[in-house]
């Protein structure tokens, strides 16, 4: 059974990814340790919360580094989920400009309504439009809804967007480097089509 | 394109969920697990879990229910009741919470508000205003499961809201909750064009046509209903195949496609 790392930086709801991750037929194992990560097989970066506040606690426990060496250094499947997606760019603009874990490059930016109707966060089910051909999407349509709550977005040159949703003039909604991947969804609260894709993710790892 | 969302409630009470008229004349409905695991299977948009007595106990959360109900949860769970403290949020967070609902204490602590958005985000906020109308027609907002009047408009409390950093709205009329008669539309339609951020109707709902109404004419991004779930045949499923024969974007879920 392949052992997922969960990062545990003190913010998210670790438990929800757990019970996803065991569902799909993973291993979960919650843990800030280095020693950990060292050993996964995969590793998850979960996320609720604000962008500064989170690298903050990463570095406290003393995370970035090892992180980094694993996703970049060791090829090591990793996903991130939310803000955890967020966190992977070079930059985040919540609670001021901040450094993020530098995995893709991006910065990280608020909405802005577009038109008078747009209300912020984007609270929701909204679809995936599937760009390139991305193990992640093995088995799930075009289209296809997840689940969405936040307020800031992922900017990125477009060879690193692997799915994109339409909402506030569009925004990128999956992205990917390497072996490195971020979902702007919620992929263990969107229901089946959530579990096919941490399936996916899990057959990488 | 962003899917109007059909959101049943559940209410909790004394370890079961019930269901009322007018926040009073509570019916027991049954087990809080069993209707969370249904509703799993039947892929509904969202969930929210009300705990209705906790604040009036003067006790916070329960916090072991949340955690064995987000267990059987692979979609969005918000809960509320009895919440006071930022640590009250952590915990039902970290328990399996996607967002905390917020109602006597939006009123009597702001700064909670504001407190949660800044550490866990907006987006986790939702602030529930319950609100009675007067024989002239005024509303005013009620807390402590609608006992204690508060001298606000719903226009009012939910712009405070807004302006505190609250990420959602829900908004419920006490003498429409469970009388299945419709949604008040006009106070709807006032809270959702006062503010910027998701507004979900609640308190009245009897049919599908009733949910289209809140959403074309109330401008609502969501609506939210208990007895009409809990009393009659009709199923969220349903409701929202009623919004797509309307034109309305809804998720409809592939029939293949189960939780496993």
């Amino acid at each position: 059974m392949k052992e997922i790392v969960i990062v545990d930086y003190g913010m998210c709801n670790l438990d929800s990814v757990g019970r996803a991750v065991e569902k799909c037929g993973g291993s979960p194992l919650v843990s800030a340790e280095a020693a950990d990560l060292a050993g996964a097989d995969g590793i998850i970066l979960p996320g609720v919360g604000a962008f500064s506040d989170a690298m903050h606690n990463l570095k406290d426990r003393g995370l970035v580094a090892p992180l980094r060496e694993q996703a970049l250094g060791r090829g090591v499947p990793f996903l991130g989920i939310c803000l955890g997606m967020q966190l992977m760019a070079g930059v985040g603009h919540e609670g001021g400009r901040c450094e993020g874990l530098g995995l893709i490059p991006g910065e990280v930016v608020r909405f802005i309504a577009d038109t008078p109707q747009t209300r912020i966060p984007h609270v929701g089910w909204n679809q995936v439009e599937q760009l390139a051909d991305c193990p992640l999407f093995a088995g799930i349509s075009d289209q296809t809804d997840f689940y969405f709550v936040h307020s800031y977005h992922f900017q990125c040159d477009d060879r690193y967007v692997l799915g994109r949703t339409p909402y506030c003039g569009g925004f990128n909604s999956v992205v990917g480097a390497g072996s490195c991947f971020g979902t702007q969804f919620h992929p263990e609260k969107s229901l089946a089509a959530g579990q096919t894709l941490l399936r996916n993710f899990l057959s990488l790892c | 394109m962003l899917k109007i969302r059909i959101i049943p409630i559940l209410l909790y009470k004394n370890f079961g969920l019930v269901k009322g008229v007018g926040f009073d004349s509570w019916r027991r409905t049954g087990s809080a697990l069993q209707a969370v695991m249904v509703y799993s299977l039947r892929g509904v948009d969202e969930l929210i879990f009300l705990d209705i007595t906790a604040t009036g106990e003067g006790r916070p959360p329960d916090f072991e229910v949340v955690d064995d109900l987000a267990d059987e949860c692979f979609m969005p769970l918000t809960v509320g009741g009895g919440i006071r403290t930022v640590e009250d949020v952590h915990q039902l967070l970290m328990k399996g919470a996607d967002k905390v609902a917020v109602n006597t204490a939006a009123v009597e602590n702001p700064q909670l508000i504001t407190d949660v958005a800044r550490r866990f985000g907006s987006q986790c906020v939702v602030v529930s205003i319950d609100f009675r109308t007067d024989a002239a027609g005024n509303r005013q907002v009620y807390t402590h499961s609608g006992t204690r009047s508060t001298g606000l408009t719903p226009v009012q409390l939910a712009r405070r809201a807004e302006e505190l950093g609250a990420g959602e709205i829900l908004l419920t009329s006490i003498e429409r909750d469970g009388a299945m008669q419709g949604y008040d539309l006009e106070c709807i339609r006032q809270v959702s064009e006062a503010v910027r951020i998701p507004v979900i109707a609640g308190g009245g709902a009897g049919n599908a046509r009733h949910v289209y109404e809140a959403i074309s004419e109330g401008h609502a991004s969501a609506a939210a209903a208990a007895s009409m779930f809990h009393f009659t045949e009709v199923t969220p499923l349903e409701v929202k195949q009623y919004l797509h024969g309307q034109g309305l974007p809804v998720r409809l879920p592939d029939p293949a496609a189960r939780v496993a």
